[in-house]
C-alpha cells in the first residue's frame, strides 16, 4: 500500500492540495466520497497489469500511469474569451452549452438557459450546494470505483463537470452540449470531467459530450458520465472523442436504464494516442431498450479501445450493438463487447456487432465480442468482421468510370455511412459527416485487386 | 540411467460399490492387479517412471526439464478460463499405474483376460477374430498402452502405429525431432505436467503418399482409483499422405474427482492431411456434481507443409469440466484447419472449450463450426482465438458457434478473440444463442411426435452440420451419446 501510494504521489499530492482549497466550501458528503475513492485508487492503481486482466488484454496504460501529468484544474484561463465556439466544435442555433476549460466550468464561454427552461442544466460545483438531494442519491452511485482505477481516480478529483436534471414529464427540445475543452499546457496535464444526467418519469432529452484540444500538446482526459434513464424515458446521448493526436483519453459512461426506458448512444472517435470508451449499460427494469452505435478512425501510431458491457438484469430487455472502425497506419483498434443475460432475464433480444475495415498493412484489429448467458429463453448473437472492401467492389465502379481514389473513398464512406446516418440532431450530423470525410485519407484499396 | 528411489506396489482393485448411476454404462471398474507408483509428484517418481519405461537418458532429461519448469509454476494453474473446482493436492495422485503384466504382450493371446473382458464391455473387441472391421486400435488402460490391433497389416504400408513407449524404444528418430515441437514442455501448466510424467498414448506415423487404409483408433480407459491419466499422442502425417484418427475415452464412475491432462500433437507436411475425431466420455460426476474426470487437455496441429489440411472434431459429453482448445497453427501456404465441435453439459458439469486457429501462411483458411448444448446446472463456454499475422496474406476464416439451452439454470457463453495484423486478410465471426424453437416443437408434436422425442430430434438436428463429419459409427454413437446424457432433462 505504501508503495502504491508513493507510486502516485502527485496524485495525492494534488488531491491534498484540492482538500485543502475546497474544505470550506463542498458539503461533507461530497468530501467523504473523494476521501473513498481516493483510498481505493490508491488500493486498485491504473489496471497495468494486463496479464490476467481480461478487461485491458489489449490496451497498455503504461504510458498514462507513468507520465507525469499535473493536475489542470487551476491553470491560468488568459484568453478564454477569445475562443470561438463555432470554430472548433458543432454548434446548433438553440443548443444550451456548458463548456468546461481542463474540467472548470466556463461561466462566460456557456449558455445556461433561462429560468424558464424546463431541465435543471449546470456546473456540478454549483450544482454541490443547491442540488444536494438529487446529487446524494446518484453521483458517484452507478459509476462505483470498486473495481475500476480510472473512475476511483476521477471521483478522488470530484469537483466540477455538469449537471442534467430532466424532471419528470419533460422532454427538452433543443440539444443539451457539454464540450470539454483541453486548452493545453507545456507541462502534460491531466483533467478528470464528471457529469451526472438524472432524466425522470416519461421525460425526453437529447444530451451531446464533445471534447476537444486548442492545441497539440499531450494531456490526459479521464472522464466519467453517469445517466440515469427514468421510466419511459428516451434519452439521446453522442459523445464525440475529437482530442488530439498526443492525448490519452479514458473515457467511462455508465447508463441506468428504468421501466420501458429507451436510451441511444452514438460514439464517434477520431482523436488521441490512446483512447478508451468504456460503457456500461445496466437493463434494470423489463422493457428497456439501448441501441449502442459507434464510428471509430484510427491512424499514424493511435490505439483505440471501445469496451462495452450490456448487462441484462432484467426479462424483455433489448439490446443492439453496432460499431465500426477504419484502421489507417500502423494503428491498432480494440474491441471488446459483453453482453450479460443474468439468471431469469427471459425474453432478452441482444445483438452485437463490431466491424472493421483495414486500410493498411501495419494496422491491427483486436476484437473480442462475448456473450454470458444465464437464462434460456433468450435470443441472443454477435457477429465480427475484418478486412477489406473486395476487389469486385472497385472494379465494379472503375468500370463505370470512378477513378481508383474516388472509388476507394466513396467504400469508405458507404461503411461508415451507416453509423453517421443515425444521428438524428441535424447540425450534428452535418459536422460529423464534413469531419468524416475531411478525416478520410485519400486512399487507394489495392489489396482486394486481382492480379 | 540414475535409478530411481521410489518403487512401485502391486495392487488388486476391487470393484467400487455404492454408486448408483444407471445413465453411465461405461461406469463399472476392472478388476485388474496393477503396478501402481506411491503417490504425490517428486523427481522421483519422474525418474520411476521413465525407468518403469525402459527410456533412453534423453527422454528422461526432457521430462526431468518439463518438471523443473513445472516447479517454477508454483502449482498456479490458469485460471483464466470459465470453470471453477476445488483445488487440485498434485500430491494426492497416482501419477502411473499399469496393469501388471510381464514383458508388454507379444500377441493379443498374452493379453490380461480381465482386460479384453474390460474392452468388450466397452465394445472394443481386442480379440483377433472379433476386431472392428476397418478400425485399428491402440487400447489404453490407466497409463498405458495395453494392445495394439492390425500393427502387421499397417506395417505393410510403412504406417506405424503403436504406443509411445514403443515408440520412443523403436522409432526414437521420429520422437526426437517432433515430440514436443507443435506442444513445448513449457507451453501451458497442464502441459508442462503432462510432459514430466507421461505414461504412455499412441503414435502414428504415415509415410509419404500413402493413405491410410483404415482407421487408426485408440481408446483410452482410466481405471485405477485416485490416478491421474497423462498420455501424449503423436501423429506425424508425412508429404501427401492421409490419415483419419479417433479417439475415445470413459472411466469408472468415482466419488472423488479424477484428473486426466493429455497432450495431442499433430503434423501435417506438404499435402497432408490429418482428421482427428474425438469422442470424449469421461465420467462426468452425478446428479450433484460429485465425482466426475477433471480433462484438462493440449490438443494443438500444426500445419507445417504447403496445402496441407488439419480437422478436428470433437464431441463433448463426458468429464466434470472440460478444458480444451484442439488448435491448428496453419504455417504452410494454402493450408486449411477445421474446427468442428459438440459440447454438451448437463447436471453440474462445466466446460470452457474452443479453438485456436493461428494463420501465418499465405492463404490460409479456417473454418470453425462450434454447437454448445447446455442443460441441467451445466455451464459451457465456446473460447476461441482466430489470429491473423501479417505473414498470412488472403487469409481466410468463418465461424460460426450456436447455443442451446435448456432449462433455466444453466449458462452459455461465447468468447470470441479476434486478431487481425493482415488487411487482405477477411474473417468473420457470427454467434447466436438460444433455447429449443417453440414453433419447431409444435410443429412436430403436432405431426404426432411426442414431447421428448421432438426435443431429442431438434437438438439431433442442431448437431447434424458436427455429426456428420464423424466417421460413420463414431457418428451414430455420437448421437446415443448425446440421447444418454440428456435423459430426463427434456420436458
Amino acid at each position: 500500500m505504501t508503495q502504491v501510494l508513493t507510486k502516485y504521489d502527485k496524485y495525492v499530492t494534488a488531491f491534498q492540495s484540492l482538500e485543502r482549497s475546497q474544505a470550506a466550501r463542498e458539503p461533507q458528503w461530497v468530501r467523504d466520497i473523494r476521501q473513498r475513492a481516493l483510498s481505493r485508487f490508491s488500493e486498485l492503481g491504473f489496471p497495468t497489469a494486463r496479464r490476467g486482466n481480461e478487461n485491458w488484454k489489449y490496451t497498455n496504460v503504461g504510458p498514462v500511469a507513468n507520465a507525469n501529468f499535473e493536475y489542470a484544474f487551476g491553470a491560468s484561463r488568459d484568453g478564454e474569451k477569445a475562443i470561438e465556439l463555432r470554430g472548433i466544435a458543432p454548434w446548433g442555433q438553440d443548443w444550451v452549452n456548458l463548456v468546461f476549460l481542463n474540467g472548470r466550468y466556463s461561466e462566460v464561454l456557456s449558455t445556461k438557459p433561462s429560468s424558464a427552461y424546463a431541465a435543471r442544466v449546470t456546473n456540478l460545483a454549483d450544482a454541490f450546494l443547491r442540488d444536494g438531494e438529487v446529487l446524494e442519491k446518484h453521483l458517484a452511485r452507478h459509476a462505483t470505483f470498486d473495481d475500476d482505477g480510472f473512475t476511483a481516480l476521477n471521483t478522488s478529483f470530484l469537483r466540477d463537470g455538469a449537471f442534467i436534471h430532466i424532471p419528470e414529464g419533460e422532454s427538452v427540445q433543443a440539444p443539451i452540449h457539454l464540450i470539454f475543452i483541453a486548452t493545453g499546457s507545456d507541462r502534460p496535464s491531466a483533467s478528470h470531467p464528471r457529469t451526472l444526467i438524472v432524466t425522470g418519469k416519461h421525460s425526453k432529452a437529447t444530451i451531446i459530450e464533445s471534447y476537444i484540444a486548442l492545441s497539440p500538446a499531450p494531456y490526459f482526459n479521464n472522464a466519467v458520465t453517469e445517466i440515469v434513464v427514468g421510466d419511459q424515458a428516451q434519452i439521446e446521448h453522442y459523445r464525440l472523442l475529437l482530442d488530439n493526436t498526443e492525448a490519452f483519453h479514458i473515457g467511462t459512461s455508465q447508463v441506468y436504464q428504468g421501466q420501458d426506458s429507451k436510451f441511444t448512444s452514438t460514439i464517434f472517435a477520431k482523436g488521441a494516442a490512446l483512447g478508451r470508451n468504456n460503457i456500461h449499460v445496466l437493463l434494470d427494469a423489463p422493457g428497456s431498450s439501448c441501441v449502442l452505435n459507434g464510428l471509430y478512425m484510427t491512424s499514424g501510431t493511435q490505439h483505440m479501445d471501445n469496451y462495452i458491457n450490456i448487462d441484462h438484469a432484467k426479462p424483455h430487455a433489448f439490446s443492439r450493438l453496432n460499431y465500426k472502425g477504419i484502421l489507417d497506419g500502423k494503428s491498432r483498434a480494440v474491441f471488446g463487447g459483453i453482453v450479460v443475460v443474468r439468471p431469469g432475464a427471459i425474453k432478452t433480444d441482444a445483438r452485437q456487432s463490431d466491424k472493421n475495415l483495414l486500410l493498411s498493412r501495419d494496422a491491427e484489429v483486436n476484437s473480442k465480442p462475448s456473450l454470458l448467458i444465464f437464462a434460456d429463453d433468450v435470443k441472443c448473437g454477435h457477429g465480427a468482421t475484418a478486412g477489406h472492401i473486395d476487389g469486385d467492389s472497385i472494379f465494379y465502379m472503375r468500370s463505370r468510370g470512378l477513378d481508383i481514389d474516388t472509388a476507394s473513398r466513396l467504400l469508405i464512406y458507404g461503411f461508415a455511412r451507416e453509423i453517421i446516418d443515425t444521428v438524428q440532431v441535424e447540425p450534428l450530423r452535418v459536422y460529423l459527416e464534413k469531419l468524416f470525410l475531411g478525416a478520410l485519407p485519400s486512399f487507394k484499396l489495392l489489396f482486394g485487386e486481382r492480379a | 540411467m540414475t535409478q530411481s528411489n521410489a518403487v512401485t506396489t502391486k495392487k488388486v482393485i476391487s470393484r467400487t460399490s455404492g454408486i448408483q448411476e444407471s445413465d453411465y454404462r461405461w461406469g463399472f471398474v476392472t478388476d485388474v492387479e496393477a503396478d501402481v507408483a506411491p503417490k504425490g509428484l517428486n523427481e522421483d517418481i519422474v525418474r520411476l517412471i521413465s525407468h518403469k519405461k525402459g527410456e533412453p537418458q534423453w527422454m528422461l532429461e526432457w521430462r526431468l526439464k518439463a518438471y523443473r519448469h513445472w516447479l517454477k509454476l508454483n502449482a498456479e494453474e490458469p485460471k483464466w478460463a470459465n470453470i471453477h473446482y476445488p483445488a487440485i493436492d498434485y500430491q494426492d495422485i497416482h501419477y502411473y499405474s499399469a496393469p501388471v503384466s510381464k514383458a508388454g504382450p507379444q500377441s493379443m493371446d498374452a493379453v490380461d483376460p480381465e482386460l479384453v473382458e474390460a474392452f468388450n464391455k466397452l465394445g472394443i473387441p481386442l480379440q483377433e477374430q472379433k476386431r472392428l472391421a476397418g478400425v485399428a486400435v491402440d487400447a489404453v488402460f490407466d497409463s498405458v498402452s495395453v494392445a495394439t490391433t492390425y500393427q502387421e497389416t499397417l506395417e505393410k504400408q510403412g504406417i506405424i502405429f503403436c504406443s509411445m513407449s514403443e515408440a520412443i524404444k523403436k522409432h526414437p528418430e521420429l520422437v526426437r525431432k517432433y515430440l514436443g515441437s507443435v506442444v513445448p514442455y513449457s507451453d501451458n501448466f497442464f502441459a508442462t505436467l503432462n510432459s514430466a510424467v507421461f505414461s504412455d498414448g499412441s503414435f502414428a506415423y504415415i509415410p509419404p503418399g500413402v493413405r491410410c487404409p483404415i482407421e487408426l483408433m485408440t481408446y483410452f480407459r482410466i481405471n485405477q482409483a485416485d490416478s491421474g491419466q497423462f498420455e501424449r499422442t503423436l501423429i506425424i502425417a508425412d508429404k501427401g499422405s492421409y490419415v483419419s484418427y479417433l479417439e475415445g475415452c470413459t472411466a469408472p464412475m468415482r466419488k472423488s474427482h479424477q484428473l486426466h491432462a493429455a497432450v495431442v500433437e499433430l503434423i501435417a507436411l506438404d499435402n497432408a492431411e490429418i482428421k482427428y475425431s474425438t469422442l470424449q466420455n469421461w465420467y462426468p460426476g452425478d446428479k450433484e456434481g460429485k465425482g466426475g474426470v477433471y480433462n484438462f487437455v493440449t490438443k494443438r496441429g500444426k500445419a507445417l507443409g504447403k496445402s496441407s489440411k488439419i480437422s478436428w472434431t470433437q464431441v463433448e459429453t463426458g468429464s466434470a469440466i472440460t478444458w480444451k482448445y484442439p488448435s491448428v497453427i496453419l504455417q504452410g501456404d494454402n493450408s486449411v484447419g477445421e474446427f468442428y465441435s459438440v459440447a454438451l453439459v448437463n447436471h453440474y458439469q462445466q466446460a470452457d472449450t474452443g479453438t485456436k486457429m493461428t494463420h501465418i501462411g499465405k492463404n490460409t483458411r479456417s473454418t470453425i463450426v462450434a454447437k454448445g448444448i447446455s442443460a441441467g446446472h451445466g455451464n459451457n463456454t465456446y473460447r476461441g482465438l482466430v489470429k491473423i499475422m501479417p505473414s498470412a496474406d488472403n487469409a481466410r476464416n468463418f465461424t460460426q458457434c450456436d447455443s442451446l439451452l435448456i432449462g433455466d439454470k444453466c449458462g452459455a457463453h461465447t468468447v470470441p478473440y479476434i486478431e487481425v495484423r493482415n488487411p487482405t486478410a477477411s474473417m468473420a465471426h457470427e454467434a447466436t444463442t438460444s433455447k429449443v424453437n417453440d414453433d419447431q416443437l409444435f410443429y412436430l408434436q403436432q405431426r404426432g411426435i411426442a414431447f421428448d422425442e421432438a426435443n431429442y430430434m431438434i437438438i439431433n438436428g442442431f448437431c447434424r452440420g458436427i455429426f456428420k463429419e464423424l466417421p460413420f459409427e463414431f457418428a451414430m454413437e455420437a448421437s446415443q451419446l448425446l440421447r444418454v446424457s440428456l435423459e430426463g432433462t427434456v420436458g
